[in-house]
């Protein structure tokens, strides 16, 4: 089994459009949390959101690309143009036609969804821009990056909602590990910030109107974010070779079906997922200092999740750090597990924990250190990432300092 | 403008050219309009003209609308303008 090692990483989202900005706000405990800015949104219940602002999408890309680009589309393609860059490496011959690029993605393009559905339903017009599919489908950013950087290997889109960023970067690991590709592109991007895409949400009546507070007895639901992350996962002696500067090394995953509810999280499930991860990677659970929580601020996930991570650590659930940076960039959706990789990435490599932030009062069933408010220096061997999923899957990767 | 200019304004924006560089003999090959250039022109001469264009690119050949050069797509255009029910 090859070893795998992370070359690059590029993101946009409301903390940041970059990597430095985003790991910056996370150190600070920036909130990316704002008022929604957009059409109708006096109709909707919930008017808080994590979007992306400052965001000129016409100094980046030409009138042809964004005839072509969803929202979701152009986040993907500049968090991959970051994670490029950072890894120096260009695909040309056999390093082209073996490395490919796996996205998580839950909604596809919804803004053009909601867009057009306006037009032919709210506007009574018979007629579209023939782009409509290749802009909404859900494998498009994968497809763009693929055409973009010369990625000739195995490439797609993986969909399991909120967990769809975890199962597309353990996809791509495991085909850098299994030695079936040298080089894949991963991570996962969503925009699903439009009319319909929190009117949506807002029928489950999970989201919160004011903030998002994980793990604290005040919490009262889940806030949306928008964005994407991408990596460089690369075949560490492929790296080394080249002299590439190493990020992270990840080392393990696990994916779990809960095969019990639509919704409702399983704390087996997650625990399943969480100690898979760790048997995977062949460490002890002593070795983990920091999880990255899915804590999404919901009632039911965070005490789910606190009750999960205690079942596998055991008396070490009291010496590690888990932190929810939702709290800062929202939820977003099948883009979150990426981003949140970010949070994985600087705990290992800079000796910051991002903190939780929103955080007011300590519920009994989250007992656990959740890095409260502020961001805390810590030097940490292994970390984990959580996603669980609406429908029951769970996927976890564990990275360890490079 | 006449229905020659207003077409031609159209496939030039798609080809990025200037109007003045597109000539009637012009292919849209030779533009440089590939097969989705040429499905988002034909949408945009309808959303200019209000018409609906016979063309489906499966059998291009077989549609009755001849899109070989610029002067058969206008040609084309002024016939389904002409044939249009006044507003």
């Amino acid at each position: 089994m090859k070893r795998v090692v992370i070359t690059g990483a590029g993101t946009i989202n409301a903390l940041g459009h970059d990597v430095p900005q985003t790991l910056a706000a996370m150190k600070e405990g920036h909130c990316g949390i704002g008022p929604l800015e957009m059409r109708d949104v006096d109709r909707l219940a919930v008017q808080i959101g994590a979007q992306v602002r400052d965001f000129q999408s016409d100094a980046i890309f030409n009138r042809q690309q964004l005839a072509l680009y969803d929202r979701f589309t152009q986040f993907a393609l500049i968090a991959a143009r970051e994670a490029l860059a950072q890894s120096g490496l260009e695909f040309s011959g056999a390093l082209s036609a073996k490395s490919g690029v796996v996205m998580g993605n839950s909604g596809g393009g919804m803004q053009t969804l909601d867009e057009n559905y306006r037009t032919v339903y709210e506007d009574g017009k018979n007629r579209v821009h023939p782009f409509v599919v290749p802009k909404l489908m859900n494998n498009a950013a994968a497809s763009h990056i693929s055409m973009e950087f010369n990625l000739k290997g195995p490439s797609f889109t993986v969909a399991s909602a909120c967990a769809s960023s975890n199962h597309a970067m353990a996809q791509a690991f495991q085909m850098v590990r299994s030695g079936m590709a040298p080089v894949m592109i991963s991570g996962g991007t969503e925009s699903m910030l439009c009319f319909g895409g929190v009117k949506a949400w807002e029928g489950l009546r999970v989201m919160s109107k004011d903030a998002c507070r994980p793990f604290s007895s005040t919490r009262n639901g889940m806030v949306q974010g928008e964005g994407a992350g991408v990596f460089v996962f690369e075949e560490m002696q492929h790296a080394k070779a080249r002299g590439a500067d190493i990020l992270a090394e990840v080392i393990g995953f696990a994916m779990t079906s809960d095969a019990s509810d639509i919704v409702m999280p399983s704390r087996q499930g997650a625990s399943r997922a969480i100690s898979g991860a760790l048997e995977d990677a062949g460490i002890n659970r002593e070795e983990v200092g920091y999880i990255n929580a899915h804590g999404t601020g919901t009632a039911a996930n965070d005490k789910t999740e606190c009750s999960a991570v205690a079942d596998v650590f055991g008396p070490h659930a009291d010496y590690l750090m888990m932190s929810s940076t939702k709290s800062m960039h929202g939820h977003l959706i099948g883009g979150t597990g990426a981003v949140e990789l970010l949070a994985c990435i600087m705990a290992l490599r800079d000796g910051v924990i991002a903190p939780t932030i929103g955080y007011e009062e300590p519920d009994p069933e989250c007992a656990l250190d959740v890095v409260p408010n502020e961001a805390r220096d810590a030097s940490v061997e292994v970390a984990l990432s959580n996603a669980f999923a609406f429908g029951g899957l769970n996927a976890v990767l564990a990275l360890r300092r490079a | 403008m006449s229905v020659k200019d207003r077409v031609i304004a159209i496939v030039a924006e798609q080809a990025v050219l200037e109007p003045s560089d597109v000539t009637l003999e012009n292919t849209l090959e030779d533009l440089g309009i590939d097969s989705l250039g040429l499905v988002e022109s034909i949408f945009a001469i309808e959303e200019e003209f209000d018409i609906s264009i016979p063309f489906n690119a499966n059998e291009p050949e077989k549609s009755d609308f001849d899109i070989s050069s610029v002067a058969t797509i206008i040609a084309g255009i002024e016939k389904l303008v002409d044939s249009a029910p006044a507003a």
